[in-house]
């Protein structure tokens, strides 16, 4: 295993650690101002220093990244669901469906992602849920174009013939011959979208149109930091930001080399 | 060859028009499953002193009454004749404030492809010619980050580096708060960071693109060929391998409007750039939505539009497309 897996793969459990224990063990007052300790450079006592209004930044950084992992996973979750069943009706349905549906996907695809999103939570009041509908909502294509050419190649197969000579019916083939062989392809997808959908979110949120400003969440504490990032306070905006690239990072890490190891032809490529 | 532009091209609009409407439709029924009351958005704090009857008529007025299906032929007419709407939030016609604004947005983005191009390839191709040098694991190192950092982080990074400390360049707008008139130095010297971020943020996927497509194409026979015939290595990589590898990538920076619409968004805000994609943000924080519908509309004609020019870019580009047509 290549040392950068091995450090991917160490920041993933580490910050899932920090996100799972750290708020069993220290609370979080997220409304406690001590305004004494604001605007403190990082020090031993706060390693990450304090926001305008004193709270730790390292403490809000991991109830942040709750916030934003909760939301990544849950959007994530909504468009690649989304995403299979409209690739898998594309695919096995073919035809007049499959036309429709891959013509709404390009309609969907048409629109920046980020405008439609911004779109949606102007429409609907910002908040989480607008938040996961947004995403949801723009990012489901994606699943659907990789789910949608699986089953078209997989149709091809021997075994769905024989399956359909045996007299299984369409969903019976659907559901015991095809989705199986997706599955893979579907957590690969949902994976990749969890890093996507946490960089959704936080846009949002630190444009002013996602979660509500008082909740810790990765954009919200960037979109702070911002205000007195002239008066030269950098950590309070740059620390957030690093538990924004740094899971991204190990994920996409994590996935090229599991793609590398899929694909030994291009194992020799793409060496970082 | 201008035959085969103009069948793609023809074949391509067929697609692109019920796309387009579509997309009106899709949005102007978001709007009216919104709850947002938009007479009440517009009277703001008055909503509550205001008298039901002048609420009754100033809907009668916006032709809020009339069936759902009357008032999106309504606002779809409008906008075939050219006339977007009033922003709610600005005050002003939507014609009027994408015109003050998009000058600025195509500037900045303009410089901001030009810049990220010209970057993109020097660098790329210094990679791949020095592969798996440690120069190349530095470029391409930076490239991955880059595309996992999110971009308005980059312009803040940015902000505080050259802005706050070493004061070289202002932190952000279109001149400075003082000057009473345009000029263009001043213009200029507020350019240049969101420029850079814009082309830094967007230059990544390039990057590695030519670097991976230049590590294959100089393994072709075609190159040993150069190489053979004793060309000096500036030629054989500059007019014989890049410009081989570079075929599909044409096609792909087309396909990467979006992107870049969604980054002029994002940095355009930060540095409080007075172009078009900010204008989408502001609208939206007011729930302006004849300003946000007209900009979101826009982008989806600029999404259109990259997708038909990469396609006769691709028809001019490559030879074989051009003679044995579009498939």
């Amino acid at each position: 295993m290549r040392t950068s897996v091995r450090i991917a793969a160490g920041v993933l459990v580490a910050l899932a650690l920090a996100v799972l224990l750290v708020p069993a063990i220290v609370q979080l007052d997220q409304q406690l101002v001590d305004l004494r300790s604001a605007n403190q450079a990082p020090s031993f006592a706060h390693p990450f220093g304090t926001d305008e209004v004193g709270r730790d930044v390292l403490l809000r950084v991991v109830y942040g990244l709750r916030v934003s992992l909760l939301i990544g996973l849950v959007a994530a979750l909504v468009s690649v669901t989304v995403g299979t069943v409209a690739g898998l009706t594309a695919g096995a349905l073919g035809g007049a469906a499959d036309r429709v549906i891959m013509r709404v996907v390009d309609g969907f695809n048409s629109v920046p992602h980020l405008l439609f999103g911004i779109f949606i939570v102007a429409l609907f009041s910002p908040s989480a849920t607008a938040v996961v509908a947004s995403v949801g909502l723009t990012h489901w294509t994606t699943a659907a174009r990789i789910v949608r050419s699986e089953v078209l190649t997989l149709r091809a197969r021997p075994f769905v013939d024989a399956a359909i000579s045996g007299g299984s019916g369409r969903l019976r083939v659907v559901r015991r011959h095809l989705l199986p062989h997706l599955l893979p392809h579907i957590a690969l997808a949902s994976v990749l979208m969890v890093p996507h959908a946490i960089w959704h979110e936080t846009a949002l949120s630190f444009l002013g149109l996602g979660l509500p400003p008082h909740l810790a969440s990765l954009g919200n504490m960037i979109n702070d930091g911002a205000r007195s990032l002239l008066a030269g306070n950098w950590w309070a905006s740059l620390f957030p930001g690093l538990f924004i690239l740094l899971p991204t990072l190990a994920v996409s890490v994590l996935v090229q080399h599991w793609r590398d190891r899929a694909n030994p032809r291009r194992r020799s490529e793409l060496q970082l | 060859m201008t035959r085969a532009l103009a069948r793609m091209a023809l074949w391509r609009l067929v697609f692109a028009v019920p796309l387009v409407f579509a997309v009106t439709l899709g949005m102007f029924a978001l709007a009216k499953a919104s709850p947002f009351d938009p007479v009440r958005q517009y009277l703001g704090d008055r909503a509550v002193v205001t008298s039901p009857e002048v609420v009754a008529r100033i809907r009668e007025n916006w032709g809020l009454d009339r069936p759902v299906a009357e008032q999106y032929l309504t606002w779809l007419g409008n906008l075939l004749r050219g006339d977007l709407g009033d922003s709610r939030s600005m005050h002003r016609p939507v014609a009027e404030v994408i015109g003050e604004r998009i000058g600025w947005t195509l500037l900045a983005v303009g410089c901001a492809l030009v810049l990220m191009l010209v970057v993109s390839l020097a660098v790329g191709a210094l990679a791949a010619w020095r592969r798996d040098s440690w120069l190349d694991r530095l470029i391409s190192g930076t490239a991955y980050a880059n595309e996992a950092a999110p971009v308005f982080w980059v312009a803040l990074i940015v902000i505080w580096v050259f802005a706050v400390q070493l004061r070289w360049l202002p932190p952000g707008g279109l001149t400075d708060p003082a000057a009473t008139t345009l000029e263009a130095g001043d213009v200029l010297r507020h350019l240049i960071l969101p420029v850079t971020v814009l082309a830094f943020s967007q230059s990544s996927w390039l990057l590695l693109f030519v670097r991976e497509s230049l590590i294959a194409t100089l393994r072709e026979d075609f190159v040993l060929g150069a190489r053979a015939r004793g060309l000096r290595e500036r030629t054989v990589i500059g007019r014989h391998a890049l410009r081989s590898a570079l075929l599909p990538f044409i096609t792909l920076l087309g396909a990467r409007i979006p992107e870049l619409v969604t980054g002029a968004i994002l940095v355009e805000s930060v540095f409080s750039w007075p172009g078009v994609a900010s204008a989408s943000v502001q609208a939206a924080l007011a729930a302006d939505f004849p300003l946000l519908a007209a900009l979101t509309l826009l982008a989806t004609l600029a999404v259109v539009v990259g997708n038909l020019l990469a396609d006769g870019a691709y028809v001019i580009a490559d030879p074989r497309v051009r003679v044995l047509g579009v498939s």
